[in-house]
């Protein structure tokens, strides 16, 4: 356990294997929550023999056979849920009877990840438990590294975890990949939580955040998983890209202290080349397949952004036509506000402003800050220094967040001092 | 998103209608009813933090004044007409479930059994700033 390098790796080698080994002792038991601890014993296992006894021939298999037999234990200790398991699997057709040994080869070649993570997004569940439920049993973080990262007590999140896993069980939900027609949608909460995961990461990666757990990794790097089991999903791979060229931008976000610094302002040579350029080549190759989802449209636009050399030479029609597809595709109105911005940066800031003025008649808006926020960037553009500084202070007042209150406040203040 | 619950208890009566006041069973209904909110809010996995907080009669104001010095000001402090009695903090999927939450908390149990209707001031806690598009 001296070398660090090979501890890590290790810890990387545990993580990847965790949600296999545990798909496959969740098919075979069907019982999640002592499936959880059987596994996390087996990793525990690993973690402190094979630093000194070497890397099995087999890992997962190793994993599975160590998790399996604890089971094993388990249910022997348990008389009455050995029986309920005996019904649960008297239950099952005859095809569905035959247990293979832990060891065996059918166990091993089978990921389980991508039945186990469609489990864990079930619809029964709140976005929050999801969310929880997806990193503790898919990304193999600790209770206390997700309640670290969501900034509640690790009690907290235990509870939460545990509720979530009842939930699933009452549902009767089943440990299997969606059927046909049920998968799209079902796929669609999997990217839904994943893109969660990603954007509580990233919007909190400001400098007095930087001891929380990095989330927007995680999500990538399951993402990426999601990615390699289902290749040819043009949104799994929209979803990777927009992860991708929007982390890249993430060390030129903030300043020394935390403060927002806006796309147009950002130092871009500290932009990730080699993140962007991956992240292209991922969505270039996902828009060929044709059917350009929500995901694709948000990635296309962060590459316009990122693919600007200067602030000023932003393809700005482009990401107009973009955003404009994507109002079609998702009528969130958040949307369009991006479109207002873009119309503006365009066809110059009063077309900006009148749709603006549209889009606060849409009641799921009207009132929100942020549709202050961006009128106050195109009052300013206008050289209405008044209404944008007024645009500005009433957006801060509105601002949930202190680096984007401070934001805006500083911007009323620059503007104000201008007078 | 994140909630701060700010139970606030009408200071007129604190010394003559208030808690100290009650028959033993009404005391312990309201504790009892407070421990249950505890508990499923725990349960829930929505409790982030809550705290009750000492009676007013022992608050100190502390105002730092220009040229230096803090003075410590003895309450109880006849201006406020509510004191804050107890905080929770919670962590929940929409305001909507912050006020349910608050709602429960308003109606708890005082002399008699008889809801105190408590006005609780419900704030989001301040967070992470939206992904910028």
């Amino acid at each position: 356990m001296n070398d660090a390098r090979i501890s890590s790796e290790h810890e990387h080698l545990l993580r990847d294997l965790a949600p296999q080994v545990l798909g496959a002792i969740v098919r075979r038991f069907r019982d999640f929550a002592a499936a959880e601890d059987a596994v996390q014993d087996a990793l525990l296992a690993a973690a402190l023999q094979w630093p000194t006894e070497g890397l099995p021939d087999n890992p997962r298999g190793w994993l599975i056979q160590v998790a399996a037999r604890r089971m094993i234990d388990l249910a022997r200790q348990d008389m009455a849920r050995r029986r309920r398991e005996t019904a649960d699997v008297a239950a099952q057709p005859d095809h569905a009877q035959v247990v293979p040994a832990p060891d065996s080869g059918d166990v091993i070649e089978r990921d389980d990840t991508l039945a186990l993570l469609f489990m864990c997004c079930h619809p029964s569940l709140t976005t929050s438990s999801a969310v929880a439920l997806t990193l503790r049993a898919v990304g193999g973080l600790t209770t206390a590294e997700i309640a670290n990262a969501f900034l509640v007590p690790e009690a907290t999140m235990a509870q939460r975890i545990s509720r979530s896993k009842q939930r699933i069980k009452v549902s009767g939900a089943t440990f299997a990949l969606p059927t046909l027609e049920a998968r799209a949608e079902r796929l669609t909460a999997v990217l839904h939580v994943l893109y969660l995961i990603f954007n509580e990461g990233y919007a909190s990666s400001a400098a007095a955040d930087l001891i929380r757990t990095d989330l927007s990794h995680e999500a990538i790097r399951l993402t990426r998983r999601v990615h390699g089991m289902l290749p040819h999903d043009a949104e799994v791979a929209g979803l990777l890209a927009l992860m991708l060229l929007t982390d890249a931008r993430r060390p030129a976000r903030s300043g020394p202290n935390g403060e927002l610094i806006p796309l147009d302002e950002q130092d871009r040579s500290t932009w990730n080349r080699v993140v962007i350029d991956e992240g292209v080549t991922i969505l270039t190759a996902a828009l060929a397949r044709g059917a350009t989802g929500p995901y694709q449209l948000q990635a296309a636009i962060a590459a316009v952004h990122d693919e600007a050399a200067r602030a000023e030479d932003t393809d700005w029609p482009q990401i107009l036509a973009l955003y404009t597809l994507l109002m079609r595709a998702t009528d969130n109105p958040m949307v369009g506000l991006s479109h207002a911005i873009a119309s503006g940066m365009v066809y110059g800031p009063d077309a900006g402003i009148a749709l603006l003025d549209r889009l606060s008649q849409d009641d799921r808006v009207a009132g929100h800050y942020r549709l202050d926020a961006v009128r106050a960037h195109l009052l300013e553009r206008r050289g209405d220094r008044d209404a944008a500084v007024a645009a500005y202070r009433t957006a801060a007042g509105g601002s949930a967040s202190p680096p984007e209150r401070n934001y805006l406040l500083l911007k009323a203040s620059r503007l104000a001092g201008q007078l | 998103m994140k909630f701060i619950l700010m139970m606030h208890a009408p200071r007129q009566g604190w010394e003559t209608a208030g808690i100290g006041t009650w028959p033993p069973n009404d005391i312990k209904a309201h504790i009892g009813f407070m421990m249950d909110l505890n508990k499923d809010l725990r349960e829930s996995g929505t409790l982030v933090s809550g705290e009750g907080l000492d009676g007013p009669e022992r608050a100190k104001l502390v105002r730092a004044r220009a040229g230096g010095g803090a003075p410590i000001t003895d309450g109880p402090f006849p201006e406020t007409k509510e004191f804050l009695a107890g905080f929770w903090i919670i962590d929940v999927e929409s305001a909507e479930q912050a006020y349910a939450v608050a709602a429960r908390a308003s109606a708890a149990p005082g002399k008699g059994g008889v809801p105190l209707n408590m006005p609780i001031e419900v704030r989001q806690v301040m967070s992470a700033p939206p992904v910028e598009q």
